[in-house]
């Protein structure tokens, strides 16, 4: 199992090739409308976290002792950034997802989307999988 | 015509860059831009007279008393008000419907009906169901058309001898249609209901005359009109704010206090509790006098001009809707692309330097009426350009390319 630092230090160094915002929020776009995130099935209110701007699902599921995350937007560029998110924290450990941080969404040049006022449902979805996390630590426990 | 080079060049902020593109700005519904003129005033106060107004006998405290009550005699002239005291300096257009909500929780009983647009912003719906909540009565909605316009087959049936108070903006905000307020006031009156008109989207575009109007209530906000943040003012009919009981207490708004009774002062001082903004007055004023000097008339025309134009430019992108297709509206253009997200739009609209609105608008039941998450709202001033307009077409379809 890749650790969560190291799948983000990846996805770091993907960014690094681009040279600007433009090629940046396209492959952000791409890897948005590529994943299949969730399951209809679990496109459901009690997973639908509220932003102003756009809305975040987010599912999570014990899996033997890892937490499998997955989760979809309905804004394409939020999508994509669930995306990133998705793949730094999805089948870990509980106690590697509450140990983890986001710094890395600010090395890839993508902090304004993850501020708090945002309203996008991000800062939610984040808070949301540290919550999961720390539930499914105290059932393993 | 207006001279725009000029007029443009009182605006610092507009030749800043965002993103390292020059700053388009169209959000102008959110808030306008500042002119130097205003800003100067604000630094002057500061450096010259900066003092508590009303209670001072010394000489600072006279310089920022009378430039405060200047600034309302200049409120005063330009909505045509009648009397000076039924000016209510408040913190903006919330506030001032928060005051009058609250006042009239003692005025409503269960039983009467309160009408709302559907055209309304949050600050114009909540208070008043809080208000319905508090007194057992019923909040009615005018009905909304396709086009954005307040239904006016359904309107007539909703006024009934039932009807106390009714609450619609001049001007809606997320879609920029001017209400036929005419109407509605006249169909009040029938009923004998008091209107109150949320002014924050019009005034901007256009001067209201009160008296001509006949309206009961007028509220508007300064930072939409070229002023600063936290001020606005409360239009209130003499007879009504008598009859209405204070808003809040403290400083300023007694005439005598003892512990066993308390008697409120005269208006318009019974609503103006506490340290008022009164920089913020004084800047008001002066954003007045400043639009006064273009001339609303001129300012209409040239927003029109822009609405028009940009209206015509943006439809040409293939999949774009236009929400809110009125005949009347102001400068406002609100749209979304098919099959885009207005969030994704307005992202990349920004990082091309342009300034929009996405999201609800703080007017979610018009979002629903539409079944849309939202919508992008590109809205103008009389400081901005044709040329902005088309750097806005240019970044739309940009996004619409990336997004596709």
């Amino acid at each position: 199992m890749e650790s969560i630092k190291n799948i983000q230090e990846e996805i770091v160094d993907e960014f690094s090739m681009f040279e600007d915002w433009m090629q940046r929020y396209e492959y952000m776009i791409d890897l948005g409308k590529s994943l299949p995130l969730i399951d209809e099935s679990h496109k459901i209110e009690e997973n639908l976290i509220k932003g102003c701007q756009s809305k975040v699902w987010l599912n999570a599921e014990l899996n033997d002792d890892k937490v499998v995350f997955t989760a979809d937007s309905d804004a394409i560029i939020t999508k994509g950034i669930v995306a990133i998110l998705i793949r730094s924290f999805t089948n870990q450990k509980p106690q590697a997802i509450i140990d983890a941080d986001t710094h890395f969404i600010d090395e890839i040049g993508l902090k304004e989307h993850l501020s708090p006022t945002r309203a996008n449902g991000l800062v939610s979805m984040v808070k949301q999988i540290k919550m999961y996390a720390l539930a499914y630590q105290a059932k393993l426990n | 015509m207006i001279d725009i080079d000029k007029i443009r060049k009182d605006f610092p902020i507009l030749s800043r860059k965002v993103n390292g593109k020059p700053l388009v700005y169209f959000d102008n519904a959110a808030t306008s831009q500042t002119p130097q003129q205003v800003i100067d005033v604000i630094v002057d106060y500061y450096q010259n007279y900066n003092a508590n107004i009303h209670r001072g006998v010394h000489s600072l405290s006279q310089e920022a008393t009378d430039a405060y009550e200047e600034a309302r005699e200049k409120i005063r002239a330009h909505f045509n008000v009648k009397h000076k005291e039924e000016i209510i300096f408040t913190a903006g257009t919330t506030h001032g419907i928060n005051l009058v909500a609250n006042g009239f929780s003692s005025l409503i009983k269960k039983g009467d009906e309160v009408l709302v647009s559907a055209l309304e912003h949050h600050s114009n719906i909540v208070p008043w169901q809080m208000l319905c909540e508090r007194t057992g009565a019923k909040l009615k909605v005018i009905p909304m058309t396709q086009e954005g316009e307040l239904d006016k087959l359904a309107f007539a049936e909703l006024f009934t001898e039932k009807t106390k108070l009714v609450f619609v903006n001049h001007v809606s905000n997320a879609l920029g249609t001017i209400n036929p307020i005419k109407e509605i006031i006249a169909k009040a009156k029938e009923v004998g209901a008091a209107v109150l008109l949320d002014g924050a989207q019009a005034a901007p575009h256009i001067k209201a005359d009160v008296q001509v109007l006949d309206v009961d209530f007028y509220v508007v906000s300064a930072h939409k009109m070229c002023g600063p943040t936290g001020v606005g003012i409360l239009y209130g009919k003499k007879d009504w704010l008598e009859k209405l009981p204070p808003y809040q207490g403290g400083g300023e708004m007694i005439d005598q206090v003892t512990f066993e009774k308390t008697t409120y002062a005269g208006l318009p001082h019974k609503f103006e509790a506490g340290t008022p903004n009164i920089c913020g007055g004084i800047a008001f004023g002066v954003a007045l006098d400043y639009m006064n000097e273009i001339g609303f008339d001129k300012i209409a025309a040239y927003e029109h001009e822009l609405l028009v134009y940009g209206t015509q430019e943006l439809l040409k992108i293939e999949g774009l809707r236009i929400y809110g297709t009125s005949a009347e509206k102001t400068a406002v253009i609100s749209f979304n692309i098919e099959g885009l997200h207005p969030y994704d739009i307005g992202t990349i609209v920004d990082k091309l330097g342009v300034a929009v609105r996405t999201g609800h608008h703080c007017a979610q039941p018009i979002m629903d009426y539409y079944k849309i998450p939202g919508t992008v709202r590109a809205s103008f001033s009389f400081y901005n350009t044709k040329e902005e307009i088309d750097v806005l077409v240019e970044s739309v379809k940009k996004a619409k390319m990336m997004l596709s």
